[in-house]
């Protein structure tokens, strides 16, 4: 199967066509983060800055509320680190597509990472796609419009004099509800959940700061382990 | 506001783990595959991080939070639109807060 891969302008061309509507998307929720990193304090040449490099919506979005002066620098890097530990799942199941290309260029492709482009690739992959370059293409639109959509929605929200009067303070814990919604697999995640949430409550009453994401997160992650069943792995089950 | 040199080596640091994070799941896998297990461990991560951050921002606040954070979710189901569902969020708090009926 690696053998047929390719990485080419029409498989660029082909993915960025495919994700336009999903950047659109990702616009209006770019410009959520504009907005909110006004809110909590960044100059505009930061928050675009951070877009840009960082590029990762739940990570910024956190990372906003960690936004203190002085800034927690540890622990918004092992925040975002922990959060970003999803990527290395989606990373190893492009394998069959990225295994066999130049390490220049699987590894420069793994920067446009993100949740809905990967996703978007994936059922592509599945489809019989076999052009890498597709997963770049749909990669850039989406790149793109959250970027642009930092800085607009930075500028709209000078607009706004207190958020709190229009509920926008809720917008916040809106996305990630909408986020939590979209994550659901089904009643294994019931006991995980409810865990994670009941431990972040207690930590948030107990533990100064932001740590409680921490707790929270390593809690469910850790009851998620206890009850995922142990399969014995032979030396031939590898793939 | 904090420093411009603070600022700078936030950004970094995360733009660097989050890197990390993109290329390091490729970089593993062209060595080894991971087992089912650890694959398995591995997707309650995302849930798990995102319902720490929402939890203590619902339960326990105002009555307008939690019925939000319900038609939030209503939304969401419905429309599978992230954007519709913010907005549909927000406008419950934003009639709660002002009718003060809840």
């Amino acid at each position: 199967m690696t053998s047929e891969v390719r990485f080419d302008l029409a498989g660029m061309r082909a993915g960025a066509v495919a994700s336009l509507p999903i950047a659109l998307s990702v616009f209006a929720y770019g410009c959520v983060f504009g907005l909110l990193a006004r809110q909590a304090g960044m100059r505009m040449t930061d928050a675009t800055l951070m877009s840009s490099l960082v590029y990762a919506g739940s990570a910024q979005f956190v990372a906003l509320g960690l936004w203190i002066s002085p800034l927690p620098i540890g622990a918004l890097v092992l925040t975002t680190l922990v959060i970003n530990l999803r990527h290395l799942l989606m990373g190893a199941a492009m394998r069959p597509w990225f295994g066999a290309l130049p390490p220049l260029v699987a590894y420069g492709s793994m920067f446009f990472l993100v949740d809905e482009g990967w996703a978007l690739s994936m059922r592509e992959f599945a489809r019989g796609e076999r052009n890498a370059g597709f997963f770049v293409g749909a990669g850039l639109p989406i790149f793109l419009a959250w970027v642009s959509a930092t800085i607009v929605g930075f500028t709209a929200g000078s607009a706004i004099r207190d958020p709190a009067e229009f509920g926008l303070d809720f917008a916040f814990t809106a996305v990630f509800i909408a986020l939590l919604v979209g994550l659901w697999r089904g009643r294994r995640d019931i006991v995980p959940w409810v865990t994670a949430a009941l431990v972040a409550v207690a930590a948030e009453h107990y533990v100064p700061g932001k740590w409680y994401i921490l707790i929270g997160a390593l809690s469910g992650t850790l009851v998620g382990a206890l009850i995922t069943p142990r399969t014995p792995k032979g030396p031939g089950d590898a793939e | 506001m904090p420093s411009e040199s603070e600022t700078l080596l936030a950004i970094f640091g995360m733009a660097a783990v989050t890197y990390f994070t993109r290329a390091g799941g490729l970089w593993l896998a062209r060595r080894i595959a991971p087992s089912e297990r650890l694959s398995a461990v591995l997707g309650y991560i995302p849930g798990a991080v995102i319902i720490s951050i929402v939890a203590p921002n619902v339960l326990g606040r105002s009555p307008s939070e939690a019925i939000a954070a319900g038609v939030t979710v209503l939304a969401s189901i419905l429309s599978g639109s992230l954007p519709l569902a913010m907005v549909a969020g927000v406008a419950t708090v934003w009639l709660g807060r002002h009718l003060g009926a809840f």
